[in-house]
């Protein structure tokens, strides 16, 4: 009897000890707040980033964006337009219920119905001519279009619980509700986590919107099991108290400290921190297609940035690598191409686009402007990391080689209504290539614009090269990857020789943590709480 | 008393109602939210399809009156970032707020009201004047840089207190409230401070100046003539006759604080009212806009009203009737 009670006395001590070693909680100050718990209420990074923890889609990206199997196990193509998708088959919500592909179409289906979205959700799904459950673990895709990118899109659509609403049998019948006899879940009711069903490493314990969101881990987790018990995420959007937090500990990591504060951090024993570059380029988009362009005053009148020579002195102009250093702390590449090294389709080395004020006054004077011209430069000051600083540096460094030039830096909600109105000559932007790697940007700001084909959406100066045109088409309808990776590169090297677009650096991401963490970063800036490690587990 | 209430009733709905108009055409003006609130890679169809969604397209006026009609029934449209209804978004952010400026008020009025009945009273003394210089630093000192620097010094330095946002809450009728629980305490003290600090200054220096104005007339010469005592003076002649404008000051800072204290919510993450105002202004989340502002003119003619009915309870002399304005 008493050797029992101390066995068993011991068991609990051995017990309580180890359970409090393990239970190991995370709490993360965010840069901007998450509006919604439902997966398909906003595209935007805070939501995507959030929603990964709850839920899985059929493929994950890495940190290079690359796609990788995740609630499918693999795909291949029948022909171009046909997939099959095998499902993992081991896979349980967190409210138990077994995954199969009834779920995906539920998805798409729900994608279609979503009511309360912010934006039309469903392009993807608008291209599916039918989505076919083969068996329970088979998932048969016919698309209307070619979609080579049909992975990377549908790792981007989270996956719910067909559970989340009343139906009969799930089928692909858009015009019958697919089978769904109750009602479609709204964005409410995920925040009240009562839809928020899903099959990723954490389950929604609360969401207080403004306040803070507290996930757990999930047990019945596919996946390989992050190192956290719990993981809250407070909203702090202003840098100073987001840093104070960290500094206080009451925050174990923060996101996007200002670069100026990483020498506080450096200097701090129980701080580290860590950068990785993002696939967000901030480049220099110029009025072509318009003779007379209202913010430019020449000489003859005409407009200057359709002649390449003038294009290729701005370019020369500006000196990449001092935006680097100086105004960016060191925290950003200088680009000479719009995709990060590394990426799918960017050219493999590109060739660096040299800096020489001396050489660009030359090509101006060749141009016919020996005296340059009078320009007004339009930019952000509250969208990009120190936009309104690099915008500063831009106009001067144009100043010196004789282009005259006053900056117009002004709050997003404007500078977007504006640009999109084609009030400018000359306008600073920003781009992050979520996925396709080089064609993202390359086929929604080089290509001509095309309302049928969907693309060229940004090109709001009208530069039309057909050539280059010809080349993208081919390759966002190109299903074999080598191909299609070639393409991208020719159509890389063209957009850069042409230079209808200036590109000037990629912006790098930071995150700053307390010592004991590891973060190694991701290209889409997302901060993703099962990728960080302590150091003990390591 | 009751064509008094009605005339008033009448006059807010009309700065009502001309408030909505300026605020709606305002935002309008500034510019469109569809290139905010759409994902960067949409198609010039998925622009078009979501500006028609939102009723965009239409001329202003038809966006005004369909808000008009709308409001009426009490409906003052969907955020179109939260997706919610504007209205409920914003009530659900005043409770934090509420929390945070009556507490700072009551600190305000509990330590300003005595201390400035103190210097008033010994106008002249070194004590009184070394008050009203630091009470001037008080109200000086921008409220973004106090709050840091208490965050520096409370938070980071000291540990004491949490850096930022709030505490734990317990529901009372359903609506939560932080500062019944010790965490949610911590949580309030430094914004709270930071809130408090000017409105104390501001209640000691008008405390101050009434009560020294006060002493010199004549009824408080003759009071002490005849012999009453000090404190009786004090509370029952003094400060009946300088309430009035504390009360005024005190109804005018209730307004502002629960409407923009804006830079000590950022400051602190405060999920209060004036960090969904600056962040749905920035998005030009318009409906979020136009229902806050209307909501704000309604709590100043609501604290308007009770600030005239304190009047006729403190002085006898005033009747309602002659205050319409």
């Amino acid at each position: 009897m008493k050797r029992t009670h101390l066995m068993a006395g011991t068991a609990l001590v051995a017990a309580l000890a180890a359970g409090a070693v393990a239970a190991e909680s995370l709490t993360i100050g965010l840069a901007s707040e998450p509006t919604a718990v439902d997966p398909h209420y906003h595209d935007v990074s805070p939501n995507n980033a959030l929603t990964l923890h709850i839920f899985s889609a059929l493929g994950k990206l890495d940190a290079d964006q690359n796609v990788h199997p995740a609630l499918a196990k693999s795909w291949s193509n029948e022909d171009d337009k046909t997939w099959v998708f095998n499902l993992r088959d081991d896979v349980t919500f967190s409210d138990g219920s077994k995954f199969d592909a009834d779920d995906v179409i539920f998805t798409f289906c729900r994608l279609m119905n979503n009511e309360t979205s912010v934006a039309p959700t469903g392009k993807e799904v608008a291209n599916m001519a039918s989505v076919e459950a083969v068996d329970p673990y088979t998932l048969k895709i016919v698309t209307n279009e070619v979609e080579p990118l049909l992975p990377e899109l549908l790792s981007q659509i989270m996956v719910l619980s067909e559970g989340v609403a009343e139906h009969g049998e799930i089928t692909f019948d858009l015009e019958n509700q697919c089978g769904v006899t109750g009602a479609w879940p709204s964005v409410e009711d995920f925040n009240s986590g009562k839809a928020a069903i899903g099959t990723g490493p954490f389950v929604l314990k609360e969401f207080t919107k403004g306040s803070k969101i507290t996930l757990e881990k999930n047990p019945a987790y596919w996946g390989d099991a992050a190192e956290w018990d719990a993981v809250t995420f407070v909203p702090v959007p202003a840098s100073g108290p987001r840093l104070a937090g960290l500094l206080s500990g009451d925050y174990d990591m923060i996101e996007n400290p200002a670069a100026r504060d990483i020498v506080q951090i450096e200097k701090n024993d129980g701080l580290e921190y860590s950068s990785a570059a993002s696939n967000r380029v901030i480049f220099l988009q110029m009025d072509i297609g318009r003779d007379d362009t209202p913010f430019v005053e020449t000489t003859d009148g005409k407009n200057p940035f359709q002649d390449i020579r003038v294009r290729k002195a701005i370019s020369m102009a500006i000196d990449r690598q001092a935006i680097v250093d100086r105004i960016m702390d060191g925290f950003a590449q200088p680009a000479y191409q719009f995709v990060p090294d590394g990426m799918f389709g960017g050219m493999e080395n590109p060739e660096a686009l040299e800096y020489n004020p001396e050489k660009a006054k030359e090509l101006l004077a060749e141009a016919g402007y020996p005296d340059g011209f009078k320009l007004t430069f339009h930019a952000t000051n509250d969208r990009y990391i120190n936009d309104s600083q690099v915008a500063q540096a831009v106009a001067q460094f144009l100043t010196r080689v004789g282009i005259q030039t006053d900056l117009d830096a002004m709050t997003r909600s404007i500078f977007f209504t504006r640009r999109s109105g084609r009030e400018f000559s000359f306008s600073m932007g920003g781009w992050g290539s979520s996925e396709g790697g080089a064609a993202s940007f390359l086929r929604q700001y080089v290509t001509t614009g095309n309302k049928d084909l969907g693309i060229g959406g940004s090109n709001y100066g009208d530069w039309s090269d057909p050539e280059f045109d010809a080349v993208v088409i081919e390759a966002i309808s190109t299903i074999d990857e080598a191909k299609r990776k070639e393409l991208l590169q020719q159509a890389s090297q063209m957009a850069v020789e042409k230079m209808g677009f200036i590109p000037l650096h990629f912006e790098s991401s930071i995150w700053a943590f307390r010592k004991g963490l590891d973060y190694p970063g991701r290209k889409d800036q997302y901060t993703l709480a099962y990728e960080i490690t302590s150091d003990a587990a390591n | 008393m009751f064509t008094f209430v009605t005339q008033r009733l009448l006059q807010s709905t009309a700065v009502l109602f001309a408030v909505s108009v300026a605020v709606f055409l305002a935002v309008y003006a500034v510019g469109n939210p569809v290139d905010l609130l759409i994902s960067p890679e949409a198609t010039q169809a998925e622009r078009a399809e979501m500006i028609a969604r939102y009723g965009l397209d239409r001329p202003v006026w038809s966006q005004y009156l369909t808000f008009l009609g709308n409001a009426l029934q009490g409906d003052l449209g969907t955020s179109f970032v939260h997706g919610e209804p504007a209205l409920s978004l914003i009530l659900s952010r005043v409770p934090a707020t509420f929390e945070l400026v009556v507490s700072a008020l009551l600190i305000a009025s509990v330590i300003g009201i005595p201390v400035g009945l103190w210097v008033g009273l010994n106008d002249g003394s070194f004590g009184s004047r070394a008050v009203m210089t630091g009470s001037i630093m008080g109200y000086s000192i921008p409220s973004f840089w106090k709050g840091m620097v208490l965050i520096l010094v409370f938070a980071v330095w000291l540990n004491w207190l949490p850096a930022s946002g709030r505490g734990e809450t317990v529901e009372i009728f359903g609506v939560p409230f932080s500062f019944l629980t010790v965490d949610g305490l911590r949580h309030m003290a430094m914004p709270v401070i930071n809130l408090a600090i000017p409105n104390i200054a501001l209640m000691i220096r008008l405390t101050a100046a009434g009560a020294s104005e006060a002493a010199r007339q004549d009824y408080v010469k003759f009071a002490r003539a005849k012999g009453v005592s000090n404190t009786r003076i004090v509370r029952r002649h003094i400060l009946r006759n300088i309430l009035i404008p504390i009360v005024t000051v005190l109804g005018v800072e209730f307004g502002s604080l629960i409407a923009f204290s804006t830079i000590t919510e950022t400051v602190f993450a405060w999920p209060g009212m004036g960090k969904l105002l600056i962040t749905s202004i920035y998005q030009l989340d318009r409906p979020v806009v136009v229902a806050y502002v209307m909501l704000v003119t309604f709590i100043f003619v609501t604290v308007n009203l009770l600030v005239d009915f304190a009047y006729a309870a403190l002085d006898p002399r005033v009747k309602l009737s002659e205050r319409m304005s």
